[in-house]
């Protein structure tokens, strides 16, 4: 049973419709690729599965958790979104006044009402697993890129849900820390958590997603295990994109 | 006959001409202190009426001059003179020791009496100043009724309470502010006469003992000591011939002890007059006092930034998270506040509200400086939220935080960093805008340097004396200021 089901999701920024109905799903345990060029509609589709942007069309379904067409609610009534979802951005956005440790407590102390012994603790051990923990008291402006990307990865485990979220996260990464990123992601798929990370990185999908799903004008037009896709894609859409981001 | 036509157009010819190039006398006053003194004329407010004026023409057809009036606030008339803004200053200005150190100063034309006025229900409890033991008594500062008064306080336990101007200590008296007033008698029955022309209910008396006696004179530069010498000829002459008299009787001021007075100018018996202090005698004395009302400008900016801090943030969030009527009515609040002087904000707050609420002169100074500050903090803090990136506020929101926690954990620690500098030069210029203050009575530092520099006649030492007070209080805060701003902007 999928974690994430996204059907016929349409969004639209103004009068400009972004997402002409996208459907596709993540599993427990799985990494899924959406894949598109600058401008497909990934970022506004990963907006809108965290309710940072409404949709006018169709559904969107974690666990249990349901978001429907229309005004984006209330945070009262997002608790158990935040709790099941989790995104971390394509720039980390970690909170400049906050040391790493604190970026992390921040949510589970005031969200979750987690007491601060018991999220200093939590906190350290998502630091230390993402290989981070010395640059635990270290403010933000004094990581490096790829460290700062972890504290972020960690922040948005500290609420422990069942999907994570990733815009863009090779971004800013050399080769070394992109694959360190790969196999931390796969880490996270095995303790049974299904993630969606939004990318043009063909080689990052190539390496450790499972699935791939390619945007293209608002749509899913096309969909299949990784190598597949990657290596006979089929759409033109996918085509173009795999022949730009290997001509870069 | 057309040899005497022609004699009569050269006459009239000659006549009109030496009126044009006759020297003008100018002569400074302060229309603002107003009748019986100066004050401007009701028919033709550019033209001015008032004894002095009177005096002031006299002297001026003495010297062979047209008097030409230059205003100047009483307080500046010595500090004017001497700078050459007008060649004789009047209107009240009290004959002292250091007034005859620092200028040259003509013979005292007349005698007023300090006086006590009480409400009516007090008249028979409050005669003297030994009856006014811990009691709040007001005057104009800067004046011989004001040094008495700070005399006082130690020796009697009088409380002296200082106003800028000489008709809002007997409103505040009647008003049960002050429990009495000591001014020149002039002024104290130009103030009751003024309530019984209103049909004033509330009232005060005159008590008739005279707390002390003291002269009004003409204050000239110290350098213009051979005009002084034709002025006291003039005010000799007019002394014997009645005309000084004629002016005063005219004014409702002539009075017994103008006559008395005349006698012993005719017979130039001197007046008493005690030596001038010294400037260092002076200091000495006056130190005390000025790191009081140090502390009393610091207390009252510290207050004052704190109201301003706390109101601007809530104006700031209400401005960034309310609804449209919340934004409109803050969005009036800070204009009209920008909008409008301070000093009239502190004179509403103080006089205007005094039907409805009667505030203590201290805590309407800090309510007044801290909404007027509040106004301008509010747009720094509400320009600080508003800096900071909406994917901080998104990565909040997605962590599961409120609104007000995203405010308080996320948005306002980080738009703080962006407002401490500013807030901190806010403070600096709140330090040395809370001199305004002294307008309702409260004697903070630069009131207290004014008093200092009158009472010795010179700006220079008191000047300098209150500049190193609010350096010393401003460039810390200005350090620090700067420190702040190089530490968040590594960060």
């Amino acid at each position: 049973m999928a974690t994430l089901l996204v059907q016929d999701l349409h969004a639209r920024h103004g009068d400009r419709e972004i997402l002409c109905g996208v459907t596709f799903d993540v599993a427990p345990g799985e990494i899924v690729a959406l894949m598109g060029t600058s401008g497909a509609g990934k970022s506004t589709a990963l907006r809108a599965l965290v309710a940072l942007q409404p949709f006018t069309r169709g559904s969107v379904a974690i666990g249990d958790v349901a978001l429907r067409p229309g005004r984006i609610p209330a945070e009262r009534f997002l608790h158990g979104l935040r709790r099941s979802i989790g995104l971390v951005f394509q720039a980390p956005s970690l909170f400049p006044h906050l040391t790493a440790v604190d970026n992390v407590t921040l949510a589970p102390i005031h969200a979750l009402h987690v007491s601060r012994d018991d999220a200093e603790r939590r906190a350290e051990e998502l630091l230390a697993e993402l290989g981070i923990a010395p640059r635990a008291h270290a403010y933000p402006h004094e990581l490096s890129g790829g460290e700062a990307q972890r504290v972020a990865i960690a922040r948005a485990l500290a609420l422990d849900p069942t999907v994570l979220l990733l815009d863009e996260p090779t971004a800013a990464l050399d080769p070394a820390r992109r694959t360190a990123l790969g196999q931390t992601l796969r880490q996270l798929a095995r303790e049974g958590r299904g993630l969606l990370v939004a990318t043009h990185d063909v080689d990052f999908a190539g390496a450790f997603t499972d699935r791939v799903a390619v945007l293209a004008e608002g749509r899913i037009v096309e969909e299949g295990e990784s190598p597949a896709v990657l290596g006979s894609p089929k759409h033109e859409a996918t085509r173009k994109l795999l022949h730009h981001e290997r001509s870069i | 006959m057309r040899r005497s036509l022609l004699a009569l157009t050269c006459s009239c010819i000659a006549v009109g001409a030496a009126a044009a190039q006759r020297p003008v006398l100018r002569w400074g006053g302060d229309a603002e202190g107003g009748a019986p003194y100066v004050e401007a004329d009701p028919a033709d407010p550019s033209r001015v009426r008032g004894y002095d004026v009177e005096v002031a023409e006299l002297i001026a057809r003495g010297l062979g001059r047209t008097p030409r009036f230059v205003q100047v606030a009483w307080a500046q008339i010595e500090a004017s003179v001497e700078r050459g803004d007008f060649d004789i200053g009047m209107s009240g200005v009290e004959d002292r020791p250091a007034l005859r150190e620092r200028h040259a100063v003509s013979i005292p034309y007349f005698e007023f009496r300090e006086v006590l006025a009480v409400r009516v229900a007090d008249s028979a409890r409050f005669r003297t100043l030994e009856d006014l033991r811990g009691k709040r008594v007001g005057t104009l500062g800067s004046t011989g009724a004001y040094q008495i008064l700070i005399d006082s306080r130690g020796a009697l336990g009088v409380v002296p309470i200082s106003y800028d101007d000489d008709v809002h200590p007997y409103t505040d008296l009647v008003a049960g502010r002050l429990d009495a007033v000591l001014l020149d008698h002039i002024i104290a029955e130009r103030s009751l006469r003024r309530l019984l022309r209103e049909r004033s209910a509330a009232r005060f008396v005159i008590q008739p003992a005279a707390i002390a006696t003291g002269h009004y004179v003409i204050v000239l530069a110290k350098s213009d000591g051979p005009l002084r010498d034709s002025v006291d000829l003039i005010l000799r002459g007019a002394m014997g011939d009645g005309s000084l008299e004629r002016i005063f009787r005219e004014w409702s001021v002539w009075d017994q002890s103008q006559a008395g007075l005349f006698e012993r100018v005719r017979r130039a018996v001197p007046l008493a007059v005690a030596p001038p202090p010294s400037v260092s005698g002076s200091t000495a004395t006056y130190i005390p006092a000025l790191l009081r009302a140090a502390l009393v400008t610091l207390a009252l900016s510290a207050l004052a930034m704190l109201l301003a801090v706390i109101v601007g943030a809530a104006i700031a969030a209400g401005r960034v998270y309310g609804g449209t009527f919340t934004r409109a009515l803050l969005t009036a609040y800070v204009e009209i506040v920008r909008g409008t002087p301070v000093l009239l904000q502190l004179f509403v707050l103080y006089y205007g509200l005094s039907a409805m609420v009667r505030l203590p002169a201290f805590a309407a100074a800090v309510i007044g400086l801290g909404l007027n500050y509040a106004a301008y903090e509010s747009e720094i803090y509400r320009g600080a939220l508003q800096a900071v990136a909406r994917s901080q506020l998104e990565a909040a929101r997605t962590l599961g935080l409120g609104e007000w926690q995203i405010l308080r954990l996320v948005r306002g620690p980080q738009a703080l960093r962006l407002a401490l500098a500013p807030m901190t030069n806010d403070f600096v210029a709140l330090l040395k805008d809370s001199s305004l203050v002294s307008v309702i009575t409260v004697v903070e530092l630069t009131k207290q340097t004014s008093i200092y520099a009158t009472n010795i006649g010179s700006w220079v030492v008191p000047g300098i004396l209150c500049a190193i007070v609010y350096l010393a209080m401003s460039l810390p805060l200005a350090r620090f200021a700067r420190r702040l701003e190089r530490h968040w902007s590594i960060a």
